[in-house]
């Protein structure tokens, strides 16, 4: 398994790069991730992406973080775990605090609260957009389409914790399962 | 001492989100809304509006810019730090200890049947967060017009993320 990989220095610039230059998010990230590990370091090869996606997105958290650990991992080990994560997170670190520091200085200037009265509809349209991409992908039979449906009344109706609708949730996928034949179908990438 | 208390408070928030966040950045939106907004009452709906489109518009992961964000607000830049930590601590727990069962954990049927329920509950999760975060938003006929021309630019792939918002901050500008 642990073979002579890169060090973790090298690791560590290399997700660097890739947190400082993509806009967008985890999912903007990913072919950039791959770019760099399977077509210019030749790491990880591309089934061995795919399988590593696989996991890293059944797995809680931010996806480019969960890849980053995976990958790192798999290089170095434990401290290629953490050079993967640091060099992934610290652009948004040092970026964030700058713009933080700067923001809440001139948040109550006259224009910057126009531009924001722009930008916050806007940014409800993109969230609705992402309800769109992941229910694309994951409704696809009459189980998702209830589950999704109860999360959605327990949530905004009933007022229901969104922590305790995911851990019921999980109860029903596994209630679920149970009955033969349907083991997987909520949900699964195919 | 207060400040201590308010660290750990930040980091376990985070930990707590972190690791209930399955389907990535976008499913924390309504997890972060729990937290922060209803039970610790740190944000309004519009900071917490901005803070998503600032983490949009900046490099990275969008849980990784919201979780120093906020942070930030609370505590300053120890509590972006504690933030920060706590947000990505579960997936690096979590990863190294899956990682040498990869294989099993990806054909467990157990996690399968999990994740399973998980991921569509996750999109009615995000559909609330919509609706709740749009209600005090889209009150007049500009928000709606800009809203729902984010939406279809996005959908029918005219446009990326960034320049949307990039559009929205100029129309904000000339309508406001």
């Amino acid at each position: 398994m642990r073979r002579t990989g890169p060090p973790p220095g090298k690791i560590f610039l290399a997700f660097l790069k890739i947190g400082a230059f993509t806009f967008g998010g985890g999912y903007a990230m990913l072919p950039l991730i791959r770019e760099t590990v399977v077509e210019r370091e030749k790491w990880v090869s591309d089934e061995g992406f795919l399988d590593i996606l696989s996991l890293t997105q059944s797995v809680p958290g931010a996806l480019a973080v969960n890849t980053a650990v995976f990958i790192g991992r798999q290089l170095a080990g434990i401290p290629g775990a953490l050079a993967a994560t640091a060099g992934a997170v610290l652009p948004s670190f040092l970026v964030i605090l700058a713009v933080a520091a700067v923001f809440t200085r001139f948040a109550q200037h006259p224009l910057l609260i126009k531009v924001f009265m722009g930008i916050r509809p806007a940014v409800v349209g993109l969230i609705a957009y992402a309800v769109f991409l992941l229910g694309r992908k994951v409704i696809r039979n009459a189980f998702t389409v209830v589950v999704a449906g109860a999360a959605f009344i327990l949530v905004y109706y009933a007022g229901l914790n969104p922590f305790l609708v995911i851990i019921a949730a999980a109860g029903a996928g596994l209630f679920y399962s149970f009955f033969p034949g349907t083991a997987g179908k909520g949900g699964e990438d195919p | 001492m207060i400040l201590l208390a308010r660290l750990c408070d930040l980091f376990l928030s985070f930990a707590r989100i972190g690791l209930a966040a399955f389907g990535g950045g976008y499913a924390m939106i309504p997890l972060m809304r729990a937290e922060f907004i209803i039970a610790r009452q740190w944000l309004t709906l519009e900071e917490f509006l901005d803070i998503i489109a600032i983490a949009e518009m900046t490099p990275g992961p969008v849980a990784i810019n919201s979780a120093t964000y906020i942070g930030y607000k609370v505590a300053g830049i120890p509590g972006a730090a504690a933030a920060t930590l706590g947000v990505i601590a579960p997936s690096v727990v979590l990863i190294l200890i899956i990682a040498g069962l990869f294989q099993h954990f990806r054909t467990s049927p157990l996690v399968r049947a999990v994740i399973s329920g998980i991921r569509p509950a996750v999109i009615g999760l995000i559909f609330s967060a919509v609706l709740v975060l749009g209600r005090p938003v889209l009150v007049d006929f500009r928000a709606f017009s800009i809203s729902f021309a984010a939406f279809l630019l996005l959908i029918t792939g005219k446009l990326r993320p960034l320049p949307v918002i990039g559009l929205a901050a100029l129309l904000g500008l000339l309508l406001y």
